[in-house]
C-alpha cells in the first residue's frame, strides 16, 4: 500500500524562523521569520534562487544550525539539536574513506550505541532496500558517483528516522542517474512512509517527487508560494511528461520568475 | 568490486612475478651497499691505516659475527631495545595526547607550544646529563630520554593531522550526534593516523638516538655503554664498528616495522 498523506498531524512545523551570519563584521539575514509545516509521510521540495537560505533552513529544520528566533518542533516536540528522528543527506555522500560501505552505513549506530550482530544485520538489510548488497565490502573510493550518494542514503535510513532531509543529494550527479536514483527514492518512501523534505535546484525533479512545491525569496528567505502537484502515486519516469506535471512544472517556474523579478525591482 | 592495485593500474608494464619484483626494489639497496663497502676497503687499502684508527670491512664483519657468537653484543643490544621500545609507547603515547590537546585547544596551543618547542631545540645531549643526575642511569631516566626526543615530532605530527581533518565529517558525526570522544576515536584519529604513523616514522629513529646519549651518559649496559667499553677500556676498535651496525641495523628494522604496521592499517588511496 501507499502511505496516505495525512492532514492531522505535522511532521515539521517551523514558527518565526529566523537566522542571520556575521560576515565580514555585519550582519547578514538569510531565514527571516519563516513558517513551514509538513504533513507526516507527505514528500515536500524547496525550490528557490541561488543563495536564499534552503541549505540553512534545512540545517534549521535538522537541528544541526540553532536559529537565532522561532521554534522547530517535529511531532509537536521541539528540535533542539540534532535528533534521532530526523536522517540528514549531505549534497556531498560525506563517507568515511577507511570504512567500507557495510561499516559506514553501520556507522550512525555504532554511534548510537547498537550491538556489532544487530547494526550489520540493520545496515545490510538497508543495504538490500537501496540496491547496495553486492557493496557492502567495498570502499567508498571504489564506488561511482550514484552508488555513494545511494550509500549515503542508506546510512541516512539505517536509524529508521521519522524524517528526511534530502540537500541537493543528487545534484552532483548526471542527469541519467539522478533519475534513476528520483525513481528509487519514491518506491524507498513507500516502503518506508517517511516523511521527506527535499532541497533542489531542479524543477523537474522537484515535481516529480513532490506532494508540494515551496519556493522561497531570494535572501533573507521566506517562503512565498506553495504549489500542490497533484499527480497520483505511485508515480514512474514514464509519466513526468503528463499534464498534471507539465502544469505544476509551469506554474513553479513563473512563481520563481516573479520571485525573483521582484528582488531585481 | 575488485580492489585497484597501483600494480593492476600500471597495466602497460610488462607482467612480473612476486619473486621478480623483490628483486627489482632490492638492487639498487644491495648496489648501493657493495659500493660503500668497495670505497671503505679502498680507503682502508690507500690510507695503510692500521685496525685501531679504520678496520676494514672484513675485520668489521668478523668481529661483527663472533661479537654476536660470542655473546659480547647480544645483551647490550637488547638492553637499547628495551629502553627505546618503551621509550617510543611512553614518548609516543604522551605525543598522541598532547597533539590532540593542541589541535582541540586554542589556549593550550598558545600557553604550550613554545616552551614545547624551546625544549625540543634544547639538545638532548645536554639534558642527558643532568637527568642521569637526578634520576640515576638506571632504566627509568633512560626510557625518559627516550621518550622526551620522540615525543615532538609525533605531537607535531598528531596535532597536524587532527587539525587537518574535514570539517564535513565533523558536521557528519555531529548530526548524528557524536559524543567527543567518539568523535575523537572514529573521525578525528582514524583520518589523522597517516600523518600521526608519519611522525612515528621520525620518532622511531630519534628514539635509538635517544637510547644511545642516554647510555653515553652513564650505566652499565647498552649499545651506547659497549661502544664507550669497546673505545676505552677494552680498546676494541673493530667492537666499536660492529656496535655501530648494530645500531645502524637496529634503527632500519625499526622503521621497517612502523612502515608495515602503516601499510597493514592505511589504505592505499586513503
Amino acid at each position: 500500500m501507499w502511505p496516505e498523506v495525512t492532514h492531522d498531524l505535522d511532521a515539521i512545523e517551523l514558527h518565526g524562523i529566523s537566522r542571520s551570519f556575521d560576515i565580514a563584521g555585519s550582519s547578514l539575514p538569510v531565514l527571516d521569520r519563516l513558517e513551514l509545516r509538513v504533513a507526516e509521510r507527505e514528500i515536500v521540495a524547496i525550490v528557490g534562487p541561488n543563495g536564499c537560505g534552503k541549505s540553512t533552513l534545512l540545517r534549521v529544520v535538522s537541528g544541526l544550525l540553532p536559529p537565532d528566533a522561532g521554534s522547530v518542533l517535529a511531532f509537536d516536540s521541539t528540535v533542539a539539536g540534532p535528533d534521532p528522528r530526523i536522517g540528514l543527506v549531505f549534497q556531498e555522500p560525506r563517507l568515511l574513506p577507511w570504512r567500507d560501505v557495510l561499516a559506514n552505513v553501520a556507522f550512525p549506530l555504532e554511534l548510537a550505541g547498537v550491538a556489532r550482530a544487530e547494526r550489520e544485520e540493520r545496515a545490510r538489510e538497508v543495504l538490500r532496500l537501496t540496491g547496495l548488497d553486492t557493496f557492502a565490502e567495498a570502499f567508498p573510493d571504489q564506488l561511482s558517483g550514484g552508488m555513494a550518494q545511494r550509500a549515503a542514503l542508506a546510512r541516512a535510513l539505517a536509524p529508521e528516522p521519522d524524517i528526511l532531509l534530502l540537500d541537493e543529494p543528487f545534484s552532483a550527479l548526471d542527469a541519467m542517474t539522478r533519475e534513476r536514483l528520483d525513481d528509487e527514492l519514491l518506491s524507498l518512501w513507500g516502503q518506508t512512509g517517511t516523511t521527506i523534505v527535499l532541497v533542489t535546484h531542479s524543477i523537474s525533479e522537484a515535481v516529480f517527487l513532490s506532494d508540494r512545491v515551496l519556493i522561497m525569496s531570494p535572501r533573507p528567505g521566506r517562503i512565498v508560494a506553495d504549489v500542490s502537484v497533484n499527480a497520483p502515486r505511485p508515480r514512474s519516469l514514464s509519466g513526468v511528461g503528463t499534464a498534471m506535471f507539465s502544469e505544476a512544472a509551469d506554474e513553479v517556474r513563473s512563481t520563481l520568475a516573479t520571485a525573483e523579478s521582484v528582488e531585481a525591482a | 568490486m575488485t580492489e585497484v592495485t597501483p600494480q593492476t593500474a600500471a597495466a602497460a608494464a610488462p607482467p612480473s612475478s612476486g619473486w621478480q619484483r623483490v628483486v627489482r626494489d632490492l638492487w639498487p639497496v644491495v648496489g648501493a651497499g657493495v659500493l660503500f663497502v668497495v670505497v671503505w676497503a679502498a680507503i682502508v687499502a690507500i690510507g695503510d691505516y692500521p685496525p685501531y684508527i679504520l678496520p676494514g670491512p672484513q675485520i668489521v664483519a668478523e668481529r661483527f659475527v663472533n661479537g654476536w657468537t660470542e655473546g659480547t653484543i647480544g645483551p647490550h643490544f637488547w638492553t637499547t631495545v628495551k629502553e627505546v621500545l618503551l621509550g617510543l609507547a611512553v614518548g609516543g603515547g604522551a605525543g598522541v595526547l598532547v597533539g590532540v590537546l593542541l589541535a582541540r585547544s586554542r589556549i593550550a596551543a598558545r600557553m604550550l607550544s613554545p616552551y614545547i618547542v624551546a625544549a625540543q631545540a634544547t639538545p638532548i645531549l645536554a639534558l642527558a646529563p643532568l637527568i642521569a643526575l637526578w634520576f640515576g642511569t638506571g632504566l627509568g631516566s633512560r626510557v625518559l630520554i627516550c621518550a622526551l626526543i620522540c615525543f615532538f615530532p609525533i605531537a607535531v605530527a598528531t596535532m597536524v593531522g587532527i587539525r587537518s581533518v574535514d570539517p564535513k565529517l565533523i558536521e557528519l558525526g555531529r548530526s548524528f550526534r557524536a559524543t567527543r570522544r567518539q568523535r575523537l576515536t572514529r573521525i578525528e584519529v582514524p583520518s589523522a593516523l597517516p600523518q600521526i604513523l608519519g611522525g612515528f616514522r621520525i620518532g622511531v629513529t630519534l628514539a635509538v638516538v635517544g637510547a644511545i646519549v642516554a647510555e653515553w651518559a652513564g650505566g652499565d649496559s647498552g649499545l651506547g655503554v659497549l661502544i664507550n667499553l669497546a673505545r676505552g677500556s677494552m680498546f676494541d676498535i673493530p667492537l666499536m664498528f660492529a656496535a655501530l651496525f648494530t645500531i645502524a641495523l637496529l634503527g632500519v628494522a625499526l622503521y621497517l616495522i612502523v612502515v608495515a604496521i602503516e601499510r597493514r592499517l592505511i589504505r592505499p588511496h586513503h
